[in-house]
């Protein structure tokens, strides 16, 4: 995943694109998210100026969801899903092995920045279960051998 | 000769490889000079034999699966000498798995091109719209309720009862709202259907936007589905530039368009108001009802919300089907349900079906067991906050009332199979640890009872006075399912308790009469 380096006009620019919408603080978020991998701190008191609210409004629609990060993720982002499907087809082994060999746990970037490891609540792909994630590809039926590869590809 | 074949696009099938058979197949096909029509459809849901590799044959389309990149060359010289191939399964329409089922709604999924908006027309699709630009609001509204149709989401709430409450609030901004937050493990009928025949729902929500008075429309997908959100924005964009969607829709009088808004990763935002204050670009917490959304929905305004699945039923509805569409199912459950086998199961999939089929059909025939080979413990239906059933409940039929009266639920229709190795006290601690995850923290049952409930279970499972524990449990769970502003805290202790009521034995506990469940 390519990610441009922070910048506040840039991200003014993004902003700015997308004020005339219903409701768009989500959209602005994303689309920050989307350009920048994370949606810092500096961030937060623009989107609020620009749509009228509170710091501390943005604040917590930032907080309030787990797909927005507050630090730029590694290079990779490895998600692994942790639903029940995928508990019932030996996903539970999958994350430990993903813990193990990253030496993190979830939520947390590799010490050389190569994967961020992220819970999911379901890819839709429980009938090919246990599934994954890597950037924006999915992976179904996987078992340790093939997780192994995922993860030797992420941090090559 | 053209070979005309389909390798799905659906991201079930892109997760086990479909796009490396389907570049593999295109690589060959030009190295042998051979003319190659490639259609990347939805996927027909026959998850087990994905990739599935289709062609085009003069006695209709014939299937072989789970293909690999080794299997492509000798598939391709199967094709063109009409030779037999171990992983041949004849005409697609004939394999029973298929062929048992009653489809309805998932009537062109992994047919039709689903970024061809004139593949959807010649195969009957806007036949429904067009039918419903002829009638009056009050005519859509009657055969919508004439069919039956309760909301698929899992609620089960009529859909013409909303509509006309909608449809009656008044004039001036309505909203059309479609939740897309699949959220529930287990299910993937809504992902389905928009990656393979995303017109289909935009379809329904144009109808519902005619029958109400509303202009405009959002689709809310979550975050976890790119896939479907990149097939429901290509196929909005064809079908405003045919004139689908706009203003004047096909040169009537009435306007509609649709945008679609993605989520963020928080499972509350699949209840219906949550989903509202995320649209309007707020934190996702619940409201309390009334105001009912239909009254007061999307920024304060009059507002259909219903799921995929029921948006999807209406098309067929509208052309003519409703009676059809009410002749099919029990009791007051009418209609197909799209079921979605998942987890340790042998043939995983999608399987729509009239009401009434029983569990045990469901996972021992249709599923054909584990795929692990194990003996079947418990299934899951319904989600995350779904019961646990055991084997001794197969014979419960699908039906919103029969599931409710054995302490379960429909839901959105998953069914999560499980071996005999799983630890049902496990499972109930993790049904309370994700309520304690995703709760919104609106509500003190929900956001302190589900934080309460994982300790608890922890505690019977160490064992101390275990009967005294499960008192404070049920007590709590209680306090949860009465007390809770939502369905998330409502809902989060009837896995709970159904793993303590049919495997007590893993709480170390003996074991209890069944009827104590029922």
């Amino acid at each position: 995943m390519k990610n441009e380096p922070w910048d506040t006009t840039r991200a003014a620019e993004i902003i700015a694109g997308l004020t005339h919408k219903e409701g768009p603080t989500l959209v602005i978020l994303h689309a920050l998210q989307e350009a920048f991998g994370y949606v810092p701190e500096a961030a937060e008191p623009m989107v609020a100026q620009a749509l009228n609210l509170s710091r501390a409004e943005i604040h917590g629609v930032v907080t309030f969801y787990p797909d927005f990060r507050r630090e730029p993720p590694g290079r990779h982002v490895l998600k692994l899903c942790r639903a029940e499907a995928c508990q019932a087809a030996g996903g539970d082994a999958l994350a430990a092995q993903a813990e193990t060999r990253l030496g993190v746990t979830f939520g947390a970037t590799s010490a050389d920045g190569a994967v961020s490891l992220e819970p999911v609540y379901c890819l839709g792909l429980c009938a090919t279960a246990p599934s994954a994630m890597l950037d924006d590809r999915v992976f179904g039926r996987l078992d340790a051998h093939r997780l192994d590869a995922l993860m030797t590809e992420a941090q090559r | 000769m053209t070979i005309r074949a389909f390798v799905p696009r659906d991201s079930g099938a892109l997760a086990v490889g479909a796009d490396e058979v389907a570049a593999e197949l295109c690589r060959l096909a030009h190295e042998r000079g051979l003319m190659l029509d490639l259609v990347r459809p939805g996927s027909r849901g026959l998850y087990w034999l994905e990739p599935m590799l289709e062609v085009d044959t003069p006695a209709g389309r014939v299937a072989f699966g789970p293909t690999t990149i080794a299997d492509v060359p000798s598939i391709l010289d199967a094709i063109l000498s009409d030779g037999d191939h171990p992983l041949k399964l004849g005409l697609t329409e004939e394999i029973p798995w298929l062929k048992r089922q009653t489809r309805l709604t998932f009537v062109r999924c992994g047919i039709v091109d689903p970024r061809s908006i004139d593949d959807y027309r010649a195969h009957g699709g806007y036949r429904g719209l067009e039918h419903a630009l002829r009638m009056s609001s009050d005519a859509i509204i009657d055969d919508v309720v004439k069919s039956g149709l309760r909301g698929r989401g899992g609620a089960g709430f009529p859909t013409g009862t909303k509509w006309r409450t909608v449809a009656q609030a008044g004039r001036g901004q309505k909203y059309i709202c479609c939740n897309a937050d699949e959220g529930d493990s287990g299910t993937f009928a809504d992902r389905m259907l928009m990656e393979g025949d995303p017109f289909m729902v935009i379809e329904g929500m144009t109808i519902a936007g005619i029958a109400v008075g509303a202009t405009k429309g959002y689709i809310y997908i979550r975050s976890e589905y790119p896939h479907a959100v990149e097939a429901m924005n290509a196929a909005i964009e064809a079908a405003r530039r045919t004139g689908y969607l706009g203003d004047h829709i096909c040169h009537s009088t009435d306007s509609f368009d649709i945008e679609v808004r993605v989520g963020a990763g928080a499972y509350i935002c699949g209840e219906e108001t949550s989903m509202l204050e995320s649209l309007e670009g707020k934190r996702g917490t619940v409201r309390a009802k009334p105001p009912l959304p239909a009254h007061k929905g999307l920024f304060g305004r009059p507002s259909v919300i219903n799921n995929v699945l029921t948006f999807s039923a209406v098309p067929y509805i509208l052309d003519g089907g409703a009676q059809a569409y009410a002749d099919c199912g029990m009791g007051r459950s009418r209609g197909t349900k799209p079921i979605q086998l998942g987890g340790n199961v042998k043939h995983g999939g999608l399987f729509e079906v009239a009401f009434g089929i029983t569990l045990g059909e469901l996972v021992d025939e249709i599923g054909g067991g584990t795929l692990s080979g194990r003996p079947v413990r418990a299934v899951q239906v319904g989600g995350p906050l779904g019961a646990y059933f055991p084997r001794a409940l197969f014979d419960t039929p699908f039906d919103y009332e029969a599931f409710a009266a054995r302490s379960g639920m429909v839901g959105h229709g998953g069914v999560v199979v499980f071996d005999d190795t799983v630890d049902m006290a496990k499972q109930a601690r993790f049904a309370m640890e994700f309520c304690a995850i995703e709760s919104c923290g609106k509500c003190t049952p929900c956001r302190i009872g589900s934080t309460r409930g994982a300790e608890m279970v922890d505690k019977i499972i160490a064992g101390d006075k275990p009967a005294a524990d499960i008192a404070v449990l049920e007590d709590l769970c209680n306090t949860m399912k009465f007390g809770s502003l939502c369905a998330l805290g409502g809902l989060a202790p009837i896995p709970v308790l159904s793993a303590l009521t049919h495997f007590p034995e893993d709480f170390g506990l003996a074991p209890r009469r069944l009827q104590a469940a029922e």
